[in-house]
């Protein structure tokens, strides 16, 4: 059953579930800070309506630089900015920042120690039609071999709002994946968001197994659950919104408790969450695991519905990798 | 305002860049890697800087009034470190770490391990961007202070360096002062032969930049184009500095060789030689 601790949106589950894009959190999320803290400041390279920046930018004109379709410079800028005193929030879409500017990134925001907050949208097959050139599916894995980074994937718009937020109190660089599709809002104003912790979004007596899931996936890992305790077969649910630093606290628990692990990510399945988990399993507590995401491919333009499903991403498939898992488990 | 540049002074300053250049081959002997040219030919803008037009403390490195001074050609930091060093940032001594483990002077320069280092650099194309992003801080919090970016012309190769070239324009940052180390030499070849820059000039003023063409040997013409900059009020400035790659050290001189590599032992005594004769003269012309 759904975690009555964190106060989730109880029509979760219903068809007519409100939808609304984790970019759009982003955008609310800045417009906030602005009337918070005079220090935070926007940049975009020509994608401002797209980013959800602009909401930020047509109220404070004076705080926003329009950097043109110049990643890298966008990048630096910031990084001068950061180290002035300033908490800048840059935005693009992913596969450019942090895909293009990756080095400039590298350089002059996390080894410069820069208190700058990178937002990557259309992350992930999510972004449909425009296909695979804008689909970032490598942008976690790139910025995870970082050190100094912390990296948040909010779950849906309500989530998102808040990771941005909670983003400007830390100092330091932070990266933000947001989704460009409308997706379900699983949280509520009151659920309890904090940097750092997974949260157990869908608890059970006795599971058998967890499913980890980041970003709007959440909800398919949800529905997978729900349908799995049909089939009598119990499970955790764990929503991983910061995937740096990992909650290794929480991971050991569900291993201990669960012995098996399912994770789910639109991302591809090397150097992403799965990547994260497994590498601290190894050393720690080794545990079976299956990988839900992007398998070692590009995908393609479509609708998001029908990339999920042709590249093996959805309920069905979780369903299936929870099947797979528990069978492989040592007693 | 920047005092004005006596004869005395200028001596004094010209006697600095000498003593900045042997620190510069000391330190690169001992490091035993490292660039030689593009130090020793932007070590009279270094001493124009540190010890004349720069409003700074060494005893303060953090205050935030000072000027900025960003090397975003981080290679050539040997010549920032001596010129810091005899400024007073930290003891001459630490130069003889240069490179080597556990040292706050690192091979490229790192802004969280030396106070004063202002910016990460020596991945080539970015120092323009930063010093933008300081410039708009500047501006937002009114405050007056000047940044200065010193760039090679190598990196201007990099597409990242136009970038920041528009943007500066667009935003009429007239408190952003460019100096290029226009010496000609990039690490595998002449510049006009590996990427034709010229005419350098007429680029920056299509590109609505306030242009000034010095030689960047000559620390009075310096200090003048920088006055003459800071007159400006609606465009940045970019001082073009001819320079001599390798300056004072005849064998080095205009050789793109010395561009990547420190001298061994016996060419270390030999262009401690020629600086030391060097300084001879420049105290004896002056009196």
């Amino acid at each position: 059953m759904l975690n009555p601790d964190l106060k989730l949106n109880p029509k979760l589950f219903d068809q007519d579930v409100e939808v609304k894009s984790t970019r759009a959190g982003y955008g609310e999320g800045l417009l906030a800070l602005g009337e918070k803290n005079p220090n935070v400041v926007a940049l975009s390279a020509d994608l401002t309506e797209s980013t959800y920046a602009h909401l930020f930018a047509e109220k404070f004109p004076d705080r926003f630089f329009q950097c043109g379709v110049a990643e890298q410079n966008m990048a630096a800028i910031a990084a001068g900015l950061g180290i002035s005193g300033k908490i800048p929030f840059m935005s693009s879409y992913a596969t450019f920042s942090p895909g293009k500017n990756w080095e400039t990134i590298r350089t002059t925001i996390i080894y410069n120690n820069s208190n700058v907050k990178i937002a990557g949208h259309h992350a992930g097959i999510m972004t449909g039609p425009d296909g695979a050139t804008h689909q970032a599916t490598e942008d976690i894995a790139i910025v995870r071999s970082w050190p100094n980074i912390k990296i948040i994937v909010p779950c849906d718009s309500t989530e998102g709002k808040k990771a941005t937020v909670s983003a400007s109190e830390i100092d330091g660089p932070v990266y933000l994946r947001f989704t460009r599709d409308k997706t379900p809002i699983m949280t509520t104003p009151q659920t309890p968001f904090e940097i750092g912790k997974i949260q157990t979004f869908w608890i059970s007596d006795a599971p058998v197994a967890t499913i980890f899931a980041t970003g709007y996936m959440l909800h398919y890992a949800l529905l997978a659950a729900k349908e799995l305790k049909q089939q009598e077969i119990k499970v955790s649910v764990a929503n991983v919104s910061t995937i740096k630093p990992l909650d290794k606290k929480a991971i050991i628990t569900f291993a201990k408790n669960t012995k098996a692990f399912v994770t789910v990510e639109d991302h591809q399945v090397m150097g992403g969450l799965g990547g994260a988990i497994a590498e601290f399993l190894a050393k720690n507590i080794p545990t079976p695991m299956e990988f839900i995401g992007l398998q070692n491919t590009f995908a393609e333009s479509g609708k998001p519905t029908e990339l999920i499903e042709k590249y093996g991403m959805g309920k069905e498939s979780i369903k299936e990798a929870v099947k797979r898992v528990i069978c492989r488990k040592t007693i | 305002m920047i005092d004005k540049l006596h004869d005395e002074k200028l001596k004094e300053l010209e006697l600095k860049a000498n003593k900045i250049r042997q620190l510069i081959i000391e330190t690169l002997v001992e490091a035993k890697s490292g660039h030689s040219a593009g130090p020793l030919g932007m070590a009279d803008i270094f001493t124009a800087f540190y010890f004349h037009i720069l409003n700074h403390d060494p005893k303060n490195p953090n205050w935030e009034d000072r000027d900025r001074l960003i090397l975003s050609n981080g290679h050539i930091c040997p010549v920032r470190y001596a010129t810091m060093a005899l400024a007073g940032y930290f003891p001459i001594e630490e130069l003889k770490t240069l490179r080597k483990l556990n040292s706050r002077l690192q091979g490229h320069p790192h802004r969280t391990s030396l106070p004063g280092v202002e910016t990460t650099s020596g991945p080539l194309g970015e120092g323009i961007s930063q010093a933008i992003g300081m410039t708009l801080a500047a501006k937002l919090d009114k405050k007056n202070y000047y940044v200065y970016c010193l760039t090679s012309d190598g990196e201007h190769d990099e597409g990242n360096t136009w970038e920041a070239v528009m943007f500066a324009a667009k935003n009429k940052l007239n408190n952003l002062i460019q100096i290029i180390d226009r010496n000609y030499i990039q690490i595998d070849g002449r510049t006009e032969n590996i990427m034709p820059l010229d005419p350098l000039k007429e680029k920056y003023e299509s590109f609505n930049w306030n242009t000034i063409g010095i030689d960047g040997n000559d620390i009075k013409s310096f200090v003048n184009a920088i006055e003459s900059a800071k007159l400006v009020i609606d465009k940045p400035t970019i001082i073009i500095a001819n320079t001599i790659p390798g300056k004072g050290v005849s064998f080095m001189e205009n050789d793109y060789h010395w561009h990547g590599k420190p001298p061994n032992k016996e060419e270390a005594e030999k262009a401690l030689d020629e600086l030391r004769t060097l300084q001879g003269k420049i105290e004896s012309e002056h009196e």
